[in-house]
């Protein structure tokens, strides 16, 4: 890269207007902590209804997914999230809102070349490295096992 | 390269069309029509938008009475230009596709005139951009939850048809200068106006030196969407070549949206960006008398989701032509 293109990014980088960091990681504390309040009031309530501890466990974040799921169908997840930031992207609230958010998008170029293709599009890095991160984690606790 | 004008050549006849933002914003009411829900009454993002060419070369055709283009120019943001060739295809006229990122309005209204100076009578240029469909081809699912940096810009959801004739008409054009391919590094696509800036900068530096004016002789100069970032980064690097911008240099994508309002980050994008400014604002203010000497730049960013994945430099363009009161 010439040095003036180098200065030009330089003077780029240091004139441009930034995020306001500190609005928005109070924004984002708050928001992700509701969602998490929200995980905790569920949890509160499966509980008294009688349900097993191993039950609920999988009954709060699947209700969040669901939940998510709505608001993003709805139109109401997106200005959320521009709101919260990383406080809705964080949870699995943010997870949830990458599947579903590509499955609309995309249902005009049909149910299998556009929904079912481009479905995982964003959450789809997600999914490999978490399964191959796992994979690794197994073959350590195995061979630390072995030790 | 600045060419002037043999002939006399003129932009008779012009529309606009825009969506919910774009009516809401500062120049709304001016548009000759809008859909408040973007849709245009179609069941797709891209058809919206060719929908929104449609009608725009409707309207511009229904003001030119009997004097229609023997010709259309046109493009748009969209893989292929596919919103320009399914929208224009119903008109059964002779068609060129033309590729200038947001800077298709100028290229389209450059080349019209050039043509017009030569052996054409009349040309039209058409173009478009859609917030929904350029979303989902550049940048995320619409519905996809996450944050602007400031220096964002938003694509207009707008459609502008311009004619050209030899003869009066609103606005003549008297010159244009071709822009060159210019990348001044910059990797973020999150900042398009400090992209396209070098470019703009490049264009207008070469037009003053080789026609010997200044910002100051002229009323009104307007890029076509470099927003904050741009307008900034445009004003101090033509102050290092020696010349003020002064206060009749504005961009059109600080014009298109109430950006603290709105909250439109660093402002409009898109080639419906200064083509609806044009219409709107520039166009109408030049039939008044209000200018009367106009440089209109539009400026592009030549890049495609793949070049940026990709880590490649954006490269920027700006093409620039000077518009005059016609009578």
């Amino acid at each position: 890269m010439s040095v003036q293109k180098a200065a030009y990014l330089q003077y780029v980088e240091k004139s441009a207007k930034k995020s306001p960091l500190v609005l928005d990681c109070t924004k984002a504390f708050f928001v992700g902590g509701s969602i998490c309040l929200i995980g905790q009031l569920l949890k509160n309530l499966y509980t008294g209804w009688g349900i097993s501890e191993e039950n609920v466990n999988a009954l709060v974040p699947s209700s969040i997914v669901l939940l998510t799921a709505i608001l993003t169908a709805i139109g109401l997840f997106d200005q959320l999230a521009k709101f919260g930031g990383a406080g809705t992207l964080v949870p699995i609230s943010g997870f949830a809102n990458a599947v579903v958010a590509p499955a609309i998008d995309n249902k005009a170029e049909g149910w299998v070349l556009g929904l079912g293709a481009k479905i995982f599009i964003i959450a789809g890095p997600v999914i490999l490295y978490g399964t191959l991160a796992s994979v690794i984690y197994g073959v350590v606790y195995w061979v630390m096992g072995l030790l | 390269m600045v060419i002037k004008l043999k002939q006399k050549v003129s932009i008779y006849a012009h529309a606009a069309v825009g969506g919910k933002e774009e009516y809401a914003g500062p120049l709304g009411k001016s548009l000759d029509y809008h859909d408040n829900n973007d849709r245009f009454s179609q069941d797709s993002w891209e058809k919206a938008e060719s929908e929104m060419q449609r009608i725009a070369c409707n309207l511009a055709m229904a003001k030119a009475g009997e004097e229609l283009p023997q010709l259309l120019l046109a493009g748009d943001l969209m893989n292929q230009c596919t919103s320009s060739s399914y929208g224009l295809g119903g008109f059964e006229l002779p068609f060129l596709g033309l590729y200038g990122a947001c800077s298709t309005c100028a290229e389209g209204i450059l080349l019209g005139s050039l043509l017009c100076d030569g052996s054409v009578d009349r040309a039209g240029l058409v173009t478009s951009s859609h917030f929904c469909s350029a979303e989902r081809q550049f940048r995320y699912p619409l519905e996809y939850g996450c944050q602007k940096p400031p220096t964002a810009q938003h694509t207009a959801t707008a459609s502008g048809a311009f004619f050209v004739h030899r003869g009066e008409g609103i606005a003549r054009v008297e010159r244009v200068c071709i822009g060159r391919i210019s990348d001044g590094g910059v990797t973020d696509a999150n900042n398009m106006g400090a992209a396209m800036a070098p470019a703009a900068v490049d264009t207008l530096h070469r037009f003053f030196s080789s026609t010997g004016t200044r910002p100051a002789d002229y009323d009104g100069i307007f890029t076509g969407d470099l927003g904050y970032e741009g307008h900034r980064i445009v004003c101090d690097l033509m102050r290092e070549l020696g010349y003020d911008m002064g206060d009749s240099y504005t961009d059109c994508g600080l014009l298109i949206y109430d950006r603290q309002k709105q909250d439109m980050h660093a402002g409009g994008s898109g080639c419906g960006c200064s083509a609806m400014v044009l219409s709107t604002h520039i166009l109408p203010q030049i039939a008044a008398g209000k200018l009367r000497n106009v440089l209109f730049m539009g400026t592009g960013a030549l890049m495609s989701p793949s070049s940026v994945q990709q880590g490649l430099a954006i490269s920027g363009i700006g093409h620039l032509i000077h518009l005059t009161k016609g009578n």
